[in-house]
């Protein structure tokens, strides 16, 4: 996709008649606060094919007038470096929206007009968003926005997008600018005798050349030359004609500023650019008074300090472990006794049948049971994005940056590791996705691979269920050491990788640590119910579908009509309600073991015999597969709780009945353990890598990879318990 | 007055980049975030194991390795 956006850009306005906003601006500049502003509820969210990082479409009204509104991923430059800066300029100049909203961060302008300026000088059609003026004015800083506006030759537009102050006016002005249709007007700035000489020559052979470049300023183009922008440069050298005469002049001005300046043109664009924004700033912006110190920085003083500060996110991290299990402990009850009395409530309507365990042991079970767990991922996002908002993850980052380099990580990767459970109760999917905010490829896939490792909120119901059974006295210890294990892992599978597979330089860790704010109401809720929505859609689709399969794979074929009079005798002949309970038990795990699933588990155990699993395990595993929550109901019917003694999702009962399975023991117990923690990563996991690594290749690696890790870690810890007399 | 690197400056010291010293994707991305000749600087702090280093310019926060910091040559203006 790369060299056609800038050779064919053409006016091609998706939307006929309709408006186009398009918002642009620095990371963390408040673009998405200002679109949920203008969007409102209407907003929903598009992913455009072959793109892989997400802009978001919304409609936005403006005198009961829909107008489009596209939040662009958030960048310091327009140059082709970073992915997010490759899609925001290919979707201004491949789609040419009517009108560009650049959204300016005012508590920091000069950085933040650096974009702007390039987006002038690229031509487009430019509002200029002031947002943050609050802030601003809290650091004593009062900008003059009609002086600022006359400058800089666009209309400027003071917000606050946090609570909707002069968004409307925003819009209006911008929609007001896109219907004049106004032509691309590119800004021309002076960067030196030697340059602008240099730009000229350039611009000249450009602008006599083929007319492919068409609606992009020859000038504009002959400055990226000189950039050395890999993106343009490539699309010139499809003209080798073109090229043969760029060439040389590009050589010439690059020696000369080397010879005079020891400098590169790179470098003196960008110093002379900066030099246009002071001249700029300083007529239009006021230090009414000098803030030396400001909030952000002395809570810093204390929170990243040498000392306070790797203790103080030890506590952040058992605090939210902590607040997470304590607040969801009561509503996760609530849903497990809801899904019981409804699998017990269908189950007494419908009449014994194929319908009947379709709907509680298929449907019931299988979504009920990844249900149950909705508040407590819930809660666990929510502390999430507590973190998130208020500026204290990007603290963490920082704060371990040093330690995660060891193991070829980066600071951010930590971001990553806690949303997919890294305090236990995450989700890879928005872990994998989060990865984005890493510009180190060889670092975000190391990342990306071990993600998996962490403690996600569907291997929480298997682990309560396992614990719950065999080290019921214990459970924090069990939980903590789970911890730990999958921190270890994660960490030295990302050694070995970035050792082996991975290998690379680092790339450069540079990083904008935003002020601490408080986060709001309204962000944090859309953080935790865009997750834990996610989580529940995947319970409605993927989960259901599986379980349906599971379901199937464990009901067919049924048992021989041998077997049937056989068990029907038995039940015949049988006294007391407790031995006709325990053949009708008897009876369900011969109809399992007879199943696909059944056959499947049995074959399965010369592979897993030395871990200790038995075949109903290996069953509950491949379903597993597919989701880790899959896990439990499916134990849940292979140990005859089933159509025998069904009881819902409780977990007490297939606890005890673990417990008193021969050939479980905790040692047994703890190998499963370790194994659900580390093999293959769910469906939904994998189908994100794949999205975000774009090929199948990464998918395929992990599920081989972790499974392996998962089996030789498990063989080592029931093995090595054994000898050590532990089993 | 001396010209040293970004890495040797101590926390709370105030000091003017003088230049960059490295181009390609890490020189882009420190023009990106301002930190062009002339631009003055103060260091915020440093990390537990003395790495990654905070500084403050153009009124925000920045963090970056002391690799990275190796390639800024500052003019130190002030020790504190
Ligand atoms: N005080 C104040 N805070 C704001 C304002 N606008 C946004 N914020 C906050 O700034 C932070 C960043 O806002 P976002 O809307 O996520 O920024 P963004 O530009 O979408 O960031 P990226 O998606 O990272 O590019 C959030 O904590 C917002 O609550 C504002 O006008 N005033
Ligand atoms: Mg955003």
């Amino acid at each position: 996709m790369s060299r056609s956006h800038i050779a064919v850009a053409q006016a091609s306005n998706p939307s006929h008649g309709q408006v186009t906003v398009a918002l642009a601006g620095n990371p963390n500049a408040g673009k998405t606060s200002l679109f949920n502003a203008l969007t409102g509820a209407r907003q929903h969210v598009g992913n455009y094919p072959g793109v892989t990082v997400d802009k978001k479409e919304g409609e936005a009204r403006l005198d009961g007038q829909p107008i489009n509104v596209v939040d662009l991923p958030g960048t310091y430059s327009l140059t082709a470096y970073s992915l997010e800066e490759v899609v925001a300029r290919n979707f201004v100049i491949g789609q040419r929206p009517d009108v560009v909203v650049d959204v300016v961060d005012a508590s920091n302008l000069e950085r933040n007009l650096y974009l702007a300026v390039q987006l002038m000088e690229l031509g487009v059609p430019l509002v200029i968003g002031l947002n943050m003026v609050d802030v601003a004015e809290q650091r004593g800083m009062k900008i003059d926005t009609a002086k600022l506006s006359e400058l800089l030759g666009v209309p400027v537009v003071p917000t606050v997008a946090r609570t909707g102050q002069g968004v409307q006016e925003l819009l209006r002005v911008a929609v007001e600018l896109a219907r004049q249709k106004p032509d691309w007007r590119p800004l021309d700035i002076s960067y030196g005798a030697d340059l602008d000489q240099a730009i000229a020559e350039l611009a000249g052979i450009l602008e006599g050349s083929t007319p492919r470049h068409g609606l992009i300023a020859a000038r504009w183009l002959a400055l990226k030359c000189l950039e050395g922008d890999h993106e343009v440069l490539e699309s010139m050298r499809q003209d080798q004609n073109l090229t043969s005469r760029l060439e040389p002049v590009r050589q010439r001005v690059g020696e000369h500023l080397k010879s005079t300046l020891d400098d590169d043109p790179e470098s003196v664009i960008a110093d002379y650019r900066y030099g246009f924004i002071s001249a700029i700033t300083r007529q239009a912006l006021v230090l009414e008074r000098e803030v030396r110190m400001d909030f952000s920085d002395k809570v810093d003083r204390v929170l990243t300090n040498r000392l306070i500060g790797p203790l103080f996110l030890l506590g952040v991290l058992y605090g939210v472990y902590q607040f997470v299990f304590w607040a969801s402990r009561a509503p996760v009850a609530w849903f497990e006794t809801f899904f019981g009395w409804l699998g017990g409530a269908v189950e007494a309507a419908l009449p014994e049948g194929l319908l009947r365990s379709l709907l509680v042991s298929g449907v019931i079970d299988g979504v009920g049971g990844v249900l149950g767990f909705v508040p407590l991922i819930m809660f666990m996002f929510l502390a999430i994005a507590v973190m998130e908002d208020s500026g204290y993850m990007a603290r963490m980052a920082y704060l371990m940056d040093r330690v995660l380099r060891v193991f070829g990580l980066h600071g951010n990767s930590v971001i990553s590791l806690i949303v997919g459970g890294g305090i236990s109760g995450g989700c890879a999917v928005p872990a994998v996705m989060a990865t984005r905010t890493l510009k180190d490829p060889q670092a975000r896939l190391a990342t990306i691979l071990v993600v998996p490792f962490m403690n996600c909120g569907a291997k929480l119901p298997v682990y309560s269920l396992l614990i719950s059974a065999f080290f019921a006295h214990r459970q924090a210890d069990v939980m903590f050491a789970l911890t730990i294990i999958s921190w270890t892992l994660a960490l030295l599978a990302a050694r070995l990788l970035r050792s082996s597979l991975l290998k690379g330089r680092q790339s450069p860790f540079v990083m904008e640590l935003p002020p601490y704010r408080t986060p709001t109401l309204k962000g944090l809720l859309i953080h935790t119910w865009e997750r834990t929505w996610e989580y529940v859609k995947r319970a409605g689709t993927i989960l259901l579908a599986v379980s349906l399969v599971v379901w199937a794979l464990m009901s067919f074929p049924g048992l021989s009509e041998q077997d049937e009079a056989r068990f029907a005798s038995l039940a015949a002949q049988a006294q007391g309600e407790e031995s006709q309970k325990e053949i009708a038990n008897q009876k369900a795990s011969a109809e399992l073991g007879g199943t696909v699933a059944g056959r499947l588990g049995r074959a399965l155990t010369v592979v897993t015999d030395p871990l200790g699993f038995d075949w109903r395990t290996n069953v509950a595993l491949v379903g597993g597969l597919a989701a880790k929550e899959v896990i439990v109901s499916t134990m849940g019917t292979a140990y005859s709780l089933g159509q025998a003694a069904k009881k819902g999702v409780d977990a007490e009962p297939l606890a005890k009945r673990l417990q008193d399975s021969p050939g479980w023991t905790p040692l047994s117990a703890f190998a499963l353990l370790v194994f659900v923690m580390i093999y293959s990563p769910c469906i939904a996991t994998l189908v994100t890598i794949r999205r975000e690594t774009g090929t199948w290749r990464w998918p395929l690696f992990s599920m081989v990879h972790n499974t392996l890790i998962a089996y030789l870690m498990a063989l080592l810890v029931y093995q090595g318990g054994r000898a050590l007399g532990l089993g | 007055m001396s010209v040293v690197t970004l890495r040797e400056l101590k926390p709370g010291q105030t000091a003017v980049v003088v230049k960059v010293t490295t181009g390609g994707e890490l020189g882009r991305r420190l023009r990106d975030m301002g930190l062009v000749p002339g631009t003055p600087l103060k260091v915020i702090g440093r990390a537990p194991l003395k790495d990654p280093v905070e500084i403050k310019l153009r009124g925000y926060n920045l963090t970056l390795r002391n690799n990275e910091a190796d390639h800024i040559m500052v003019e130190v203006e002030q020790a504190s």
